[in-house]
């Protein structure tokens, strides 16, 4: 007998997540509610199978997808990450109308469903471009350059290559203080970390005895830059605000004062 | 480091740098080698933005705003009674790297004021750079200042160490040129620019053969025109444009709206509104000639010498032109579809993919994010509710006004100004 709907619960990993889509290919489920275990809800189906992370499975259906398209693949992933309530359906679904399409589905803009999964990988990119652009590194008296971060959504995973090419010869931490993790490159790769963190904040006004004096110095000169290479006389504080929205604010030095 | 004096020198140098609008990072191809530090491989990233609105992307300073030149629209000008300041290179070394090492910037921008001759500023310059790549191994992007009428060597030695290389001809008259800046010679410009050209074309060429060929201005150069400070027309300004992106590779032309900075029967006075409308219809035009497929003479002619301030230049044009329309969605060609008002690229893209699967109607464009209100005047897509009305290009004016907000709307709107 075929199942048609059924409820999935993994363990919130992206590789757990590809599990439960094995999982739901293999016993023809066709609308499968996957959701995250801890945060379960009562669900729309009564039937309900934990899943079991299993890399193997889960690089099968990555496979199978970048198969189908490249940009399909990265755009599932990025969605991924938005943690948005109710993605893992959505992909569930984006990714069934993905393989039973003989052309390439994942440029079909009419569709609803691939124009809502391209629109969450967006605004996914988009933040990872923000903390590429945002992050303010600290250097601490243990010569580690230290951030921290509160993204909207999940992007250390994105960011990490980023940082490690270009800050390949100095020793540095990016923490997501909101889910609690980090990236510590050492200068030979990067690891993740978890901190017991109480009060380092990026862009505190009191000085913290973490960082080295000198720290202190180059914030104060770069706030200075910021000030004498603005252009008075074509103030436009909307455009301002578009580009750098407030709650972005918290981590940037310059705008210290304004917070 | 004395952090007080660097920060005045800072000041001062920042402050005198400002006017120069590029802030590009983005289109070079250097990458982090030997562990070094810096990476330009990516897009741009802009890492914070003024209160004026502009990305803070480079470092952007002047070496030293000591200048034997006094053109009247420039800041740095030798009869401009304002404080001078130099940097010492090893000090613009230092700042670079530890902005960068801080994630502040995506690199340096360097200009200079000229002091002695442009082959001894040319040569500092070149230094400052010189010394972040092979002293520091920066590899982050670095944007030189053609100093005009610097020598062909120190240009090809520029190229070596920089990504970038841009010479501002300011002025997109020869007469203006002569009137506000008359120690200067329009050739001298030109000199460093075609060099530049000639040697980003031979590093191109022979790279296909050798490929350990040492990099040269992999970002390619840009220049910058001043708008509005000698009464040149959009014409005139757009057809110098195009003058340089075609005769000399231009990867960017920059157009600045011209900040009054001196009290001088010359120029527009000093509090005189800096003409930003203006400006952006200007961007907006270099947009249309390099990605849409527009040629200049069909945006800007004798008939047409400027552009239309109330409306942006492809709704302008189509208005002009409505014998191109209604186009029809799901058949129209791709060059076509980027001739409609209110679809942009992105849209064109998904249009065009969107349609393989099937017709495309009102819901569909929408959701594309196709601006509607400008777009509905000039299409016909799967629906029979489309625009019977014979409206001419007045009406249609008129009605996508009503139903827009500008941004600039309130700097050329006089009705508006009777309910505030």
């Amino acid at each position: 007998m075929m199942n048609t709907s059924k409820t999935l619960i993994y363990d919130g990993s992206f590789n757990g997540f590809l599990t439960a889509v094995f999982i739901g290919f293999e016993q023809k489920i066709s609308q499968a509610d996957i959701q995250r275990s801890g945060q379960t809800q009562n669900g729309l189906f009564a039937e309900t199978e934990t899943i079991f992370t299993n890399v193997e499975k889960a690089k099968r259906v990555w496979n199978g997808i970048r198969n189908r398209s490249n940009t399909a693949v990265k755009n599932i992933y990025f969605a991924f990450l938005s943690e948005k309530k109710g993605i893992e359906p959505l992909l569930y679904h984006y990714i069934q109308k993905l393989m039973g399409s003989r052309e390439n589905k994942a440029s079909d803009f009419s569709d609803d469903a691939v124009l809502k999964i391209n629109q969450l990988a967006h605004k996914v990119g988009r933040e990872k471009h923000r903390m590429e652009a945002f992050i303010r590194f600290q250097l601490t008296k243990d010569d580690i350059y230290f951030a921290t971060i509160e993204p909207d959504f999940d992007v250390l995973p994105l960011i990490s290559k980023h940082f490690r090419s270009r800050y390949a010869d100095q020793q540095w931490i990016i923490y997501d203080v909101k889910r609690k993790y980090g990236l510590y490159y050492d200068l030979q790769g990067v690891e993740l970390i978890s901190l017991d963190l109480q009060d380092i904040h990026v862009n505190s006004i009191n000085k913290n005895d973490a960082f080295t004096n000198e720290e202190y110095e180059y914030q104060g000169l770069w706030n200075n830059y910021f000030q004498s290479t603005n252009i008075k006389s074509r103030i436009n504080k909307k455009l301002h605000t578009q580009h750098v929205p407030k709650r972005y604010w918290k981590y940037l030095s310059e705008k210290k004062e304004a917070v | 480091m004395n952090f007080e004096r660097i920060k005045e020198k800072l000041n001062i140098l920042a402050d005198a740098a400002k006017y120069d609008v590029s802030c590009s990072s983005s289109g070079s191809n250097r990458t982090n080698k030997n562990k070094g530090i810096g990476d330009s491989t990516g897009i741009g990233i802009c890492h914070s933005y003024t209160e004026d609105g502009r990305c803070v992307s480079l470092l952007k300073i002047l070496l030293t705003n000591h200048c034997i030149f006094d053109c009247a629209y420039c800041v740095t000008r030798k009869s401009n009674d304002v404080k001078r300041a130099a940097f010492k290179i090893q000090e613009v070394v230092d700042l670079t790297i530890n902005f960068y090492r801080r994630n502040y910037i995506e690199g340096l921008f360097l200009s200079s004021g000229i002091f002695k001759s442009p082959d001894y500023t040319m040569e500092r310059l070149i230094t400052v750079a010189k010394k972040l790549r092979e002293d520091e191994n920066f590899n982050g992007y670095i944007h030189l200042k053609s100093i005009p009428g610097a020598s062909d060597e120190l240009m090809y030695e520029a190229g070596l160490y920089a990504d970038r290389l841009s010479v501002n001809i300011e002025i997109p008259t020869i007469s203006g040129l002569k009137l506000l800046a008359p120690d200067k010679k329009h050739e001298d410009f030109l000199k460093p620019m075609l060099k530049v050209k000639n040697e980003i074309v031979r590093y191109k060429s022979e790279k296909k053969i050798i490929r350990s060929t040492p990099k040269y201005a992999p970002a390619g150069q840009s220049t910058q025109m001043i708008v509005g400070a000698t009464g040149e027309s959009d014409k005139d300004i757009m057809y110098s444009a195009t003058h340089f992106y075609k005769n000399y590779n231009m990867k960017r032309v920059y157009y600045s709206g011209y900040i009054p900075v001196a009290d001088d029967k010359r120029l527009p006075d000093i509090g005189s509104q800096v003409p930003m409308l203006r400006e952006n219809r200007l961007y907006q035009t270099d947009w249309l000639l390099r990605f849409y497929g527009f040629s200049v003479n069909e945006l800007l002619n004798d008939a047409y010498p400027n552009l239309d301030i109330e409306v942006d230049p492809k709704l302008s044009w189509a208005l002009r032109n409505l014998n191109h329309f209604p186009v029809d969605i799901n058949k129209a060609d791709k060059s076509m579809l980027a001739r409609i008002p209110g679809i942009g690229m992105k849209s064109v893209h998904k249009i065009i993919n969107g349609r393989k699967f099937r017709k495309l109607n009102w819901e569909h464009l929408k959701k594309m994010g196709v601006a509607l209100n400008r777009a509905k005047f000039f299409i016909l897509c799967d629906s029979s509710n489309w625009e019977r009305r014979d409206l001419d290009a007045e009406r249609i004016k008129g009605m996508i006004l009503q139903t827009s907000v500008g941004k600039f709307r309130n700097q050329y709107s006089t009705q508006l100004a009777l309910f505030n």
